[in-house]
């Protein structure tokens, strides 16, 4: 049956087409992808669990298990959560089996969304489609995987400080960090809920914005989303005539941006302007030197209180204990890891009685900042555009060992994210052989935006986005 | 050293919503375990509150009635601690930015009234009910096992904090009177203290009087009704004057009362103080009242207690003003008097008669009450009070006990006055003798020969002229 579909190049849209003609049924298109992730997978390990076909009309889909799916184990990576199987369904995955989409399995991701490589997963890392002993990136790396290796035509991930965006850039696939607010997290297991957004991966600029059609708008369920003030479009136009796109001049100075994929970065300006926009540079002078250490206080503080509910009462994992306490701190002992441990202890520590305003407040108070700063910027300029990464994808283990290096992968997304913005990666060429993504931000509700400048981008560029070693 | 006591009172008041403060569940009692509950109130992965919007409403209406200035951005904070009725592992409370804040309420004391200030009431989530299982301690440390109901879990709570303001016990007990009045007539919570809907925390310190400084307190918990928070209050006034009398100092700390014995015990001192690590809870945007809101409660509001108490005692005194309307009887008063009755002889016979016979004020026709009012003198004491028992009666109607009045022609009842005497000859004697008591004795037998139909004033008389006392003392 796989022979009826090419996984592999097949995008969303065209399978839909596929369905639409009656080429083939829901059910070949579910085994064909199921097919490819029992040819693949074995090696690529980007899906913890698979589900099969339950008679839905639409094309499939990968979801992070960070997503809740009703009767389908969701664990976020985490051994504490390793045979929890949620009674309810996530609003976004309600959204896309009302869509009549077909949920082909589970992610892998760094354990609660946090990591940048998925080798904090507790059920083991991920692998690169395009270089099996190099990371994913993370914590998406599950979705980025599946989709850039045809395991599935497209994906929803969840992003905090640049969970979508970074692996579709180390993937060679299109990801977008919606607007915050714009789709519901209710279901989704929190990493740090002032920051959380799910959103799409895909393969193309196009697809993404059909499925962020899909999940996107106000849920009562969720108080913090809104309605979208205008209709998702698909973008169409080959052209960026008049488009004013900024370079934040602070973004082009780190030091940490590879050669190579500040080459690929400068190419793809240049391709910009030959579509017509103008490109110049902008100033985000508190993003790029305190949206780091802001985000590591906000997002661990927040987490810490969210990781608060594993605690062996009522689901998940229960290590006995002679009394209430030490079965709760058995239980939290046995079940995390050390990245949330980590991130539990700082976030503790950020909102102690004494040590809340010097930390997680003044945290707060550069946050604000840092909105200002791009509303600032926003002046000027419709996008302002970054590379998605200062690096390409990196060994398995390179990083793993030191936390520091591993959060500096985070360093151009975190801002934007910091201020709530959308933002989009598209692919924009290779470095020794692996993607470069670029990172387009819009302003708030800005999507549309985002997706004609990456449509235009993306058709200019004509890329082949299927791994070398698969073709 | 005279000392006086320094009172403030934390109160729970728990919202008769028809469901939870941030998930759709039922709210309420009466359910088997745990099936009022959801992925939400259960605290399930992913699971997001969303507010009550009733509870909302609720909450600026209570803080309109406290005369609170209803916060144009009131911010729902997480309070993070561990504890199995917690599912979250963190309260959602309002913390510091209520929604409510500077309010008072005026309390009517014997010598006059006392303003005691509302610092704060503000919304949170109540916590699941514990069921620890063995042990002797009844707390989670020593038992076997705990159970846990969530179905209470989640039910919104108003927490109102009083300015320490409260200088006796009898005021906190009158206050707390006045407050759940209040809360009821505005039907926002039964605030039952039996049923745990309303629960009172006291916090109390004592200085000498004439002095303004605020010694070191202590927290009373645990009383379950407002008997035995004065009870309690007045043991901790007691130990805390007995402590500094002798020399000690006063050290903070937290007590349970208990009913049985009338003793505070105190908690197990904790090592180190808590620390809830407050922040907002970023799940939820800040509850911004709209003026129309604020002013559309402002409207449904009814005349208030206190209000009614003012007007009530200009009539008659802050006491009775105070029992006839936290008795919620002022209406009926007040009705009574417009037709005709006596104010005072109106309020005994509502606020000590009428409650005593279970007799639902809001049946009765106060006309007809009114009548019987000004009757009470001239009809047989054992008439007024068969009548008195029926007036909440359908259709009730005065008239046939009004006709059987008391027998006070004296040509009638000088034959039974003299027989009781007659037959009576000791009792006389002393009474001759100056045991003047005796004179109620005389006039009982007198009103038993009359099966109750004769008018104890002029028997009275009779009584009295016979004996040879005349009229001088007057009655």
């Amino acid at each position: 049956m796989s022979a009826l579909v090419d996984t592999l190049r097949t995008t969303a849209e065209e399978a839909l087409g596929l369905l639409e003609r009656g080429d083939v049924s829901a059910a070949e298109l579910h085994a064909a992808y199921l097919d490819a992730i029992g040819e693949r997978d074995g090696e690529l390990h980007a899906y913890l669990r698979t589900a099969d076909y339950d008679g839905a009309s639409g094309i499939p889909i990968a979801l992070k298990d960070v997503i809740s799916t009703k009767g389908l184990g969701t664990t976020a990576g985490s051994k504490i959560l390793e045979h929890y199987v949620p009674v309810f369904d996530a609003t976004v995955a309600a959204r896309c089996r009302e869509s009549g989409l077909s949920v082909l399995g589970k992610t892998n991701t760094d354990e609660f969304a946090m990591g940048s490589s998925t080798e904090n997963s507790a059920f083991g890392p991920s692998r690169n489609p395009w270089d099996p002993s190099r990371v994913p990136g993370g914590s998406g790396g599950g979705t980025a995987s599946a989709v850039s290796a045809g395991l599935a035509p497209w994906g929803l991930g969840s992003d905090t400080g640049g969970s979508i965006k970074q692996p579709s850039a180390l993937c060679g696939n299109v990801g977008l960090r919606p607007t915050y607010g714009t789709v519901s997290r209710y279901g989704i297991v929190a990493f740090a809920s002032s920051l959380d957004q799910v959103g799409p991966v895909a393969k193309t600029v196009r697809d993404t914005a059909l499925l962020y059609r899909i999940v996107s708008g106000r849920d009562p369920s969720d108080s913090t989303t809104v309605e979208l003030p205008e209709a998702v479009e698909l973008p169409t136009a080959d052209r960026l005539d008049g488009l004013r796109v900024g370079v934040p001049r602070q973004a082009m100075a780190l030091e940490a941006i590879e050669p190579g994929v500040r080459a690929a970065f400068e190419h793809v300006l240049r391709l910009a302007e030959e579509l017509g926009a103008r490109v110049s540079e902008c100033e985000l002078p508190i993003s790029y030197d305190y949206g780091m250490p802001c985000y590591y206080l906000i997002a661990p503080a927040e987490a810490s209180s969210n990781l608060a509910r594993y605690d062996g009462v009522r689901y998940g994992l229960r290590s006995e204990g002679e009394t209430y306490r030490a079965m709760v701190e058995r239980t939290r002992d046995d079940g995390f890891g050390d990245e949330p441990k980590r991130r539990i202890m700082l976030g503790t520590y950020a909102l102690s009685a004494g040590y809340y305003d010097a930390y997680y407040g003044q945290a707060q108070r550069v946050r604000t900042l840092l909105v200002r700063e791009h509303a600032a910027a926003f002046e000027d300029v419709e996008v302002i555009a970054t590379p998605t990464s200062p690096t390409v994808a990196f060994p398995i283990g390179d990083k793993a060992a030191d936390p520091l290096a591993m959060y500096a992968c985070d360093l151009l997304t975190i801002p934007s994210c910091l201020a709530g913005l959308p933002g989009l990666s598209v692919p924009c060429g290779f470095s020794e052989g692996l993607p470069v993504g670029l990172q387009l931000l819009a302003p708030q509700f800005g999507e549309n935006t985002l997706f004609r400048a990456g449509h235009a981008l993306e058709q200019a560029l004509d890329l082949d986005l299927v791994p070398e070693r698969l073709r | 050293m005279t000392w006086e006591p320094v009172i403030g009172l934390e109160i729970h008041v728990q919202l008769k919503t028809r469901t939870k403060m941030f998930c759709r569940c039922l709210a309420g009692f009466g359910a088997g375990e745990n099936t009022q509950t959801c992925p939400v109130c259960l605290g399930f992965p992913g699971a997001l509150p969303v507010p009550n919007r009733i509870a909302i409403e609720w909450v600026v209406k209570l803080g309109l009635a406290l005369g609170c200035e209803i916060a144009p951005r009131a911010v729902f904070a997480r309070k993070n601690y561990f504890y199995p009725d917690l599912p979250k592992g963190y309260q959602i409370s309002q913390y510091d930015l209520p929604s409510c804040i500077n309010g008072k309420m005026v309390v009517p004391l014997l010598d006059g009234q006392h303003e005691v200030g509302i610092v704060r009431a503000h919304l949170e989530e109540d916590a699941a009910k514990n069921v620890h299982v063995g042990g002797r301690t009844g707390r989670i440390g020593g038992a076997e096992y705990t159970l846990v109901d969530y179905n209470r879990g989640g039910t919104p709570l108003v927490e109102i904090v009083t300015a320490p303001d409260i200088r006796s016990a009898e005021e906190a007990r009158r206050f707390l009177q006045l407050l759940r009045q209040t809360i009821v007539e505005l039907g926002i919570s039964d605030a039952e203290m039996e049923k745990g809907t309303l629960r009172v925390d006291a916090n109390v310190s004592v200085r000498p009087v004439g002095s303004d400084e605020l010694r070191t307190r202590s927290e009373i918990k645990n009383m379950n009704s407002f008997t035995h928070i004065a009870r309690g209050i007045d043991a901790e006034v007691a130990r805390q004057v007995g402590v500094w009398e002798s020399g000690g100092a006063v050290e903070q700390s937290t007590y349970d009362f208990d009913v049985a014995s009338g003793t505070l015990t105190a908690r197990r001192a904790k090592e180190e103080a808590d620390d809830y690590r407050y922040f907002p809870d970023p799940d939820l945007v800040p509850v911004e009242p709209s003026d129309e809101l604020v002013e559309r409660m402002r409207a449904e509001l009814p005349e208030l207690p206190a209000a009614r108490i003012a007007r009530v005692a200009a009539a008659l005194d802050h006491d009775r003003a105070l029992v006839l309307v936290t008795g919620g009887l002022d209406q009926l008063w007040e009705e009574t008097v417009a037709a005709g009755a006596d104010g005072h002889a109106a309020s005994n016979v509502i606020a000590n008669q009428l409650v005593g016979l279970s007799v639902d004020p809001g049946a009765v026709n106060p006309a007809e009450l009114a009548r019987l009012v000004g009757a009470r003198d001239r009809i047989p004491r054992a008439v007024f009070d068969e009548a008195l028992a029926q007036v909440g009666a359908p259709a009730f109607s005065a008239e046939p006990y009004l006709a059987q009045e008391a027998v006070s022609d004296t040509s009638a009842l000088e034959p039974i006055v003299d027989a009781v005497l007659a037959a009576s000859p000791a009792q006389v004697e002393q009474f001759r003798g100056g045991k003047e008591g005796l004179l109620g004795f005389f006039v009982g037998q007198v009103m038993k020969e009359t099966k109750g139909q004769a008018d104890p004033r002029v028997v009275n008389e009779l009584v009295r002229a016979r004996l040879g006392v005349g009229l001088q003392s007057d009655t």
